[in-house]
């Protein structure tokens, strides 16, 4: 990246502190910056998944790009109907295809109701993968690696606090007796590790205010070295 | 005085926080940066490789989260490159590839690498960033083939070099994932992991860290590098200095300014509840 | 049948989802990869929605000269200077090389902005430990003693304070030693509990008890 105060280097040191000036007070300078990032972020999304995903996944496998540039040497799945007579199962991105112009009827609102095919889609997919997948990762592989021998401090720890930590979550039955003392030491762990999330958040935030002060003072302002 | 201590305007804060953040900047103090045991994990594993091995590296952040994950991605390019491991980079996030060619410009722009730069479809491919999160890696447990038919550049995949040879996970001799959120590092140990059994160390902003530390002693992840100071960390085992380092003195200013607000905020609660 | 086709797909989908998992063979291994084929695509039209659901909510405003229409007009201007560049001023699939137009909005542009609008967060965070963060019982000072050990001992000023203590007792060890044992069973708890929640609301979707991602009529 260049360094210095060049043209390129002030546009984005004039965006980044037309967000920071909002510190002060909400401002138009502001206001401008946030409505061009949104703007920004949109088309970004918009044009990266055409040529990354779209165009690639989509109209190249059926081999409508091919019709309209000599881009990709490659038959698609209309070539290789139309040209050698035989059936590819590309010509399935069809139905993707159609699903994804579904999803598009949203925006309008007389057929939005079509757009719940393809979430239903999503939905079935997601539903899916993750009932086996949640399970297997994050409560069965977890489950067995607490499984420990109380032979060190941090092994005691880790199977109270764990088992304490799922008694807490436990709210078919009232927290008393034993129950609510172990919910007790379950709340302790738990607040020690939203503390620690805490710490760490300070310290991701900080980093990356960090990286835009270095921009500003290093590669706009050539301050720092 | 206390009182007006409680009802001060933030902006006033808002300035002690810059300035914590700032004049650190024009100082030049060596700090010592400790070793965690999951970074090391991720050095070990690095080291443990042979030349020509294959690592998959997943961009999954976007420039927000830059200042935490760049240092990481460029340490560990730097010592993929040096120890002629072959880097296969893709993206959950489509700004993840971008941010993959912007480490490759820096790794170039290293007077190490003057004579022996990277090359594309020798030392490294970018296969670009594809939609479907988790599906993508579904995806590519089948077929890297199927889920990137074109690379970054627009050229099918199958016609890279690199590419020979390499279909799905098992020809993959270990991945490193970057991630700054979903999809991400809880993905790849999803999928990539426990159902395809692939060797996977995770480099995480400091928000994300925390979830994904259970992975690590499940052994379902092998390192861990979390935040600025897991770039730091990475940066000294790796030998190649950079800003994870850089920027140590302002986090360590950043953390001091935190308590002491917190512990002025209560002393000055706390004093004027008892009157 | 407005609302039970897409029950019968979410459920057919679902179970192959499922079924595929324990019988990785024909065919459910050729429908899984059909489906997951089809599903990245149908969720870049899924992200095309949303894009162009903004546009349309910006013109809506303009139209109706709603508050604050002037600045739909700039976020339709900031989608239009990326979108046009990058379709037809970029040099096609290869919109990404460093120098096109693409590029150098993407460096200079949406970059700094979506950098700059995280970063801000640091400021928030220190005035709120500031005025909200109170050590009212003993589970906050537990929380805030946890915040303390943690956020000194993840920078090298931690140890120079610690210097005086035994090896293996600085910042940094107690730091790691908190990350590792009681944070991890903490947030093995939390993701133990999620796991199974996921589990069982998978169950609802799929078996189309639970409906309100469907929306009314």
């Amino acid at each position: 990246m260049e360094t210095g105060f060049t043209f390129t280097n002030t546009l984005a040191a004039i965006l980044t502190i037309g967000i920071i000036s909002f510190l002060w007070r909400d401002n138009p300078l502001y206001k401008v910056c946030e409505a061009l990032f949104v703007g920004v972020s949109a088309g970004y999304w918009f044009v990266s998944l055409w040529y990354q995903n779209l165009l690639p996944q989509l109209f190249d496998n059926l081999g409508i790009s091919q019709l309209f540039s000599s881009g990709s040497a490659e038959d698609g799945a209309l070539q290789v109907l139309f040209k050698q007579g035989r059936f590819d199962d590309r010509l399935f991105y069809l139905v993707a295809g159609l699903l994804g112009l579904m999803m598009l009827m949203r925006l309008i609102p007389n057929l939005g109701w079509i757009s719940r095919w393809p979430l239903g889609f999503i939905i079935g997919t997601t539903s899916g993968l993750y009932f086996t997948t949640y399970f297997q990762s994050n409560a069965m592989a977890q489950l067995k690696s607490t499984v420990l021998p109380f032979t060190t401090v941090g092994n005691i720890v880790m199977v109270v606090g764990t088992i304490c930590g799922l008694v807490y979550f436990y709210f078919s039955k009232e927290h008393k007796g034993a129950l609510g003392g172990a919910a007790k030491i379950g709340t302790w762990f738990l607040m020690i590790t939203f503390g620690a999330s805490f710490g760490y958040t300070v310290m991701s935030r900080m980093s990356l205010l960090i990286g835009r002060f270095d921009f500003l003072f290093s590669t706009w302002l050539g301050l720092v070295k | 005085m206390f009182d007006k201590l409680l009802k001060i305007d933030r902006r006033i804060i808002f300035i002690f926080v810059a300035l914590a953040l700032i004049v650190p900047m024009f100082l030049t103090i060596t700090q010592h940066i400790s070793v965690s045991p999951e970074v090391q994990i991720i050095y070990d594993t690095l080291k443990g490789l042979q030349p020509g091995s294959k690592v998959l590296m997943a961009f999954d952040y976007d420039p927000p989260s830059a200042p935490e994950l760049q240092p990481m991605a460029v340490a560990i390019l730097k010592y993929c490159f040096k120890n002629n491991l072959k880097v296969y980079i893709i993206g959950l996030w489509p700004q993840g590839p971008m941010q993959a060619n912007m480490a490759i410009d820096n790794v170039i722009s290293d007077p190490t690498f003057k004579d022996n730069p990277p090359i594309y479809d020798k030392d490294y491919v970018n296969l670009g960033f594809m939609s479907g999160n988790e599906l993508v890696i579904q995806g590519m447990g089948s077929s890297f083939l199927h889920t990137f038919p074109r690379d970054y550049l627009g050229k099918p995949t199958h016609q890279l070099e690199m590419m020979k040879g390499v279909n799905n996970f098992s020809n993959i001799d270990f991945i490193v994932n970057l991630s700054a959120g979903y999809p991400g590092t809880v993905e790849w140990v999803l999928f990539a992991v426990d159902r395809f059994h692939a060797k996977l160390a995770a480099g995480n902003t400091a928000v994300q860290a925390p979830q994904v530390y259970p992975y690590v002693h499940a052994g379902q992840l092998s390192g861990l590098a979390g935040g600025l100071k897991g770039a730091a960390e990475l940066e000294k085992l790796v030998g190649f200095y950079g800003k994870g380092t850089k920027f140590m003195l302002s986090q360590s200013f950043a953390h001091m300014i935190v308590i002491v607000f917190i512990i002025v905020g209560n002393a000055a609660y706390f004093i004027t509840r008892k009157k | 049948m407005r609302r039970e086709i897409p029950l019968i797909i979410t459920a057919i989908v679902g179970f192959t989802y499922i079924i595929q998992f324990f019988v990785p063979h024909w065919p459910f291994n050729i429908l899984e990869g059909l489906l997951t084929s089809w599903m990245l695509i149908i969720f870049a039209f899924a992200i095309w929605l949303g894009a162009l659901n903004l546009l349309k909510v910006s013109l809506d405003k303009i139209s109706k000269r709603s508050r604050d229409w002037p600045y739909a007009i700039i976020t339709i201007a900031g989608f239009l200077m990326i979108a046009i560049p990058g379709f037809l001023f970029s040099g096609g699939r290869r919109f990404q090389d460093p120098g096109t137009a693409f590029d150098y909005i993407y460096q200079n542009v949406y970059s700094p902005l979506s950098s700059t609008m995280f970063a801000m967060l640091a400021f928030y965070v220190a005035s709120a430990s500031y005025r909200a963060f109170r050590a009212r019982t003993k589970e906050a000072t537990l929380l805030l003693l946890a915040a303390f050990f943690v956020m000194l001992g993840r920078v090298p000023i931690g140890d120079v304070l610690s210097s005086f203590l035994p090896e293996g007792f600085r910042m940094s060890q107690m730091a790691d030693w908190i990350m590792n044992y009681p944070q991890t069973a903490g947030q093995r708890a939390i993701m133990i509990g999620i796991a199974l929640g996921i589990v069982s609301t998978s169950l609802r979707l799929i078996l189309g008890i639970e409906r309100s991602h469907l929306g009314g009529e």
